[in-house]
């Protein structure tokens, strides 16, 4: 069994978003990158299969170098070796289909990503990497029990849950409750130090969508305050002022 | 030259995510003359409803009524959705970000050989190039993009256009597609759906929770005023992974992201990530008994006080208005 999980590198949840050279470029100054929140649920589940099934777990990156901390501490969390794919990710079908090139190679029987990255939010490089391998995509998975060549999922859909099969080989778009986030441990830490590392070049250079400019939201305004013993007032500014009722 | 709309539909009725989908798709065609707006709709589905359809701007709708389509299989979506928007001559398919639109969206790009744009949130400026806004960072930003393809596919975000129901009624047309059985390759074995109660994603108003309502024992008072308000629920990361609240009701960066008219917090602290789910709202309120909570800061209208005391009278309030 080979399961392989996608990282991604992307700014802390808690970053303040700024762009610099004429809002061309994410300014990265004070910014502390991490494993993408759902990359990390799916890596979490893969660490967890990998115990139970003796699986090996590869973890992929499309990147430039900077992104190696990133691999190094899927490494530690519990990865086998990982495959930096040196390109900056400027698209998502770009992104899919340099994924797809190494699955290909590889025969992985699971790919486990995340639901979306929460850079840019596309939801959208797991359907394409099962549509370029001709495999099932599904996503957002919030439970994953693979049963011999079998996968049991729980999948969310708007207001409740639906419960699906299917065989292996598959792609997953992970979210919790699938598994806890894990942090790596000492040891851990260590042997991801010489854990193998690839680097390999990209596969084709064409790109569909590139960002032209970046742009911030207007400022909110200062929050209007109601006194607690006098409710009424709220309900009459929703109604008249902000016409929300 | 035609563009296309992919709609879903839930318990009978045509999602309005979809509908504003379909304004959008009708915005587009006005502004660059990119001729008949067609939608699809796969399954079962009244053909009443979907002459509805008509009204949000479709020139035509094209029903694939068949029942196999009627669970969200992605492969057969896909495939279903690619058949029709050859056969339609389109040169843009237009759909609402969703957990099925995102996973439809992604395998239609491939197999059309189209750029694909999610979270849209303007129409196309094509006043040098092709360039679609869309937001990005959980709605922290946004980038303008160019589209370098002639196939395009754009996933609107919700509440992102305005939906007009202005048109009239369109014509039905039922449409046999052959969806070969390998694309049914996934097999939904059941599903468990809160009925009855208000779709966070869809609701016009949100009233949401957080550790501050101290237990489950606690949430009526969320229900109560929600009822009042005709508002769908939902609460902070924390309530649902200690299990005061089912996991779908979360909202935040991790969770649901939501686009009420008006979101109402009540004791949740306004940490980043829960902001990342609801700035793009038109109206926050926040409640808490912490005039330092940072949700205030990113509040239209605020009460300093306890939630305990504010929900019952708040509710009240609401009732006295009708
Ligand atoms: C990677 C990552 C992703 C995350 N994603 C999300 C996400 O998607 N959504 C999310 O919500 N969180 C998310 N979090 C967690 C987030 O950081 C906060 O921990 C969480 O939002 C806090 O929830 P809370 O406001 O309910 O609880 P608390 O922070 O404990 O706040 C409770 C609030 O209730 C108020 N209060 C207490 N008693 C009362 C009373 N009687 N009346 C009125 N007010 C009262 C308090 O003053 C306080 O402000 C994420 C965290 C990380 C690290
Ligand atoms: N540059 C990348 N390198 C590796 N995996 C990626 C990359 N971008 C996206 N992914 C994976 O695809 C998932 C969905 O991303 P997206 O479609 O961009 O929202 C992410 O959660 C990752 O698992």
């Amino acid at each position: 069994m080979k399961i392989l999980v996608c990282i991604t590198h992307v700014p802390d949840t808690t970053s303040k978003i700024q762009f610099t050279d004429n809002n061309t470029k994410f300014d990265k100054n004070g910014v502390q990158f991490i494993i993408g929140p759902y990359d990390d649920y799916a890596l979490a589940r893969a660490v967890e299969l990998k115990e139970q099934l003796g699986a090996t777990l590869t973890v992929i990156n499309v990147g430039e170098a900077e992104t190696e901390p990133t691999l190094r501490k899927a490494l530690a969390i519990g990865a086998d070796d990982a495959i930096r794919v040196n390109a900056f990710p400027s698209d998502s079908l770009f992104v899919a289909k340099q994924i797809a090139a190494i699955a290909k190679e590889n025969n992985y029987d699971l790919i486990m990503m995340g639901r979306e990255s929460i850079d840019f939010n596309g939801g959208m490089v797991h359907g394409m990497v099962g549509e370029m391998l001709g495999i099932p995509s599904v996503s957002p998975v919030m439970k994953l029990e693979i049963e011999g060549d079998t996968v049991k999922m729980a999948r969310e859909i708007e207001g409740g849950k639906e419960h699906l099969e299917a065989k292996l080989p598959l792609v997953a778009g992970c979210q919790e409750p699938i598994a806890e986030w894990k942090i790596p441990n000492m040891r851990g830490i260590m042997s991801a130090r010489t854990k193998p590392l690839q680097v390999v070049d990209p596969a084709g250079e064409e790109i569909a969508t590139e960002v032209t400019t970046y742009q911030l939201p207007p400022a909110k305004g200062t929050v209007k305050l109601v006194d607690k013993d006098n409710v009424e007032e709220l309900v009459k500014l929703l109604k008249n002022e902000a016409k929300v009722l | 030259m035609s563009v296309l709309v992919y709609i879903e539909h839930a318990e009978g009725s045509v999602k309005k995510t979809s509908l504003e989908a379909v304004s959008y798709g009708k915005a587009l065609s006005e502004k660059l003359s990119a001729g008949e707006v067609i939608a699809v709709a796969l399954g079962r589905l009244d053909s009443g409803e979907l002459a509805n359809v008509g009204q949000a701007g479709a020139d035509k709708v094209i029903h694939v009524d068949d029942e196999k389509l009627n669970a969200g299989v992605i492969q057969a979506h896909a495939e279903a959705v690619a058949k029709v928007y050859q056969q339609s001559g389109s040169s843009t398919l237009v759909l609402a970000k969703s957990s099925m639109g995102d996973a439809v969206a992604a395998r239609l790009a491939v197999k059309l050989g189209a750029a694909l744009v999610s979270n849209v949130v303007d129409l196309p400026d094509t006043s040098n190039g092709y360039k679609v806004k869309r937001s990005i960072y959980t709605g922290k930003a946004f980038a303008e993009t160019s589209v370098n393809k002639e196939h395009k596919i754009l996933a609107v975000k919700k509440n992102a256009v305005d939906l007009k129901m202005n048109g009239s009624a369109a014509p039905v047309e039922k449409v046999d597609l052959d969806i070969a059985p390998a694309n049914f390759v996934t097999e939904i074995t059941s599903t468990d759906k809160a009925t009855g109660e208000v779709l966070l994603p869809e609701a016009d108003i949100v009233v949401s929770g957080g550790r501050g309502m101290k237990g489950p024992e606690n949430w009526n008072l969320i229900e109560d005023l929600a009822k009042e308000l005709g508002a769908g629920t939902g609460c902070s990361k924390p309530v649902s992974d200690i299990g005061w609240r089912p996991h779908h009701e979360h909202v935040g960066q991790t969770g649901v992201k939501v686009a009420p008219s008006l979101y109402v917090a009540v004791g949740i602290s306004g940490a980043i990530q829960h902001l990342a789910g609801v700035n793009s709202s038109k109206c926050i309120v926040v409640i808490n008994k912490d005039a330092e909570a940072p949700f205030f800061k990113a509040a239209d209208y605020g009460i300093v006080g306890d939630a305990f005391e504010v929900l019952p009278k708040l509710t009240e309030a609401v009732k006295a208005l009708k």
